[in-house]
């Protein structure tokens, strides 16, 4: 017992079990989508309202694909968890449970069909 | 204590009870614009799928996110995305302690306003 310092006893007896992990998870994707947001807004911005050919072109770069690619899964991961705060905040019991699941799933859907489209537009 | 009154129980004063205030808006407007900004995000998933499939796809999405209601989306969503990003880095520098205060939430306040205009007018401008 001796070698057990007072955090060690202390760790994981809280009410909910466990801490800090939203919070960082939206502390790291918000860090990261401040410099995502601006690249995208004006790569994308850039190239919407040019035709067809010149988007398919464009979205097969290396760069404006994987700057998009990456603000989408980084940007859906953080809307999912924003809105499941907001949810958490003012819809409650079974109804809670069923919106989470549902913001979860649209994130991830939206997430894939995202990357798999800038794949297909790539190759 | 199974048997305690719940559900019935008088509320901490909450939103509806207090005149709203500078701080308080622009807390709920980055939650406001956070979640709002699906819209656009989907409409952009929509975009590049369509770009993947072909030209006539292409063409429906492309001409949906030209249209004045899509114009309308984007450019509010301009807005939104550049006001949550300010918002969010207020609370990245709260999260270190710092601008706690009254006096620093108002002034990262009146930037969160004015600094998301002014970065809104220069995507316009720019794009």
């Amino acid at each position: 017992m001796a070698f057990l310092t007072d955090r060690k006893r202390a760790e994981g007896l809280g009410s909910a079990k466990s801490g800090t992990e939203h919070f960082w998870s939206m502390t790291v994707s918000s860090v990261a989508l401040l410099i995502l947001v601006p690249l995208f807004i004006f790569t994308f911005g850039a190239v919407l309202g040019e035709p067809y050919e010149a988007v398919v072109a464009y979205y097969a770069r290396p760069f404006p694909a994987l700057i998009a690619g990456l603000t989408l899964i980084v940007g859906f991961h953080h809307f999912k968890g924003g809105a499941q705060v907001l949810i958490e905040d003012y819809v409650h019991g079974l109804a809670k449970h069923i919106t989470i699941l549902a913001v979860t799933f649209i994130s991830y859907a939206a997430m894939a069909a995202g990357v798999y489209a800038l794949i297909r537009l790539a190759l | 204590m199974a048997d305690v009154n719940r559900g019935n129980r008088p509320l901490s004063p909450h939103l509806t009870i207090y005149r709203p205030q500078m701080t308080s808006m622009t807390s709920i407007f980055v939650r406001l614009t956070g979640n709002a900004l699906l819209v656009a995000a989907l409409m952009i998933v929509w975009w590049f799928l369509a770009a993947a499939t072909g030209p006539e796809a292409f063409a429906m999405a492309d001409g949906f996110m030209r249209s004045w209601f899509g114009d309308l989306v984007m450019v509010l969503s301009v807005w939104a995305i550049w006001y949550h990003l300010l918002g969010g880095l207020r609370h990245l520098i709260w999260d270190t302690g710092r601008g706690l205060d009254l006096k620093s939430a108002y002034a990262m306040g009146y930037v969160m306003i004015g600094g998301s205009l002014v970065l809104t007018l220069l995507t316009i401008i720019v794009l």
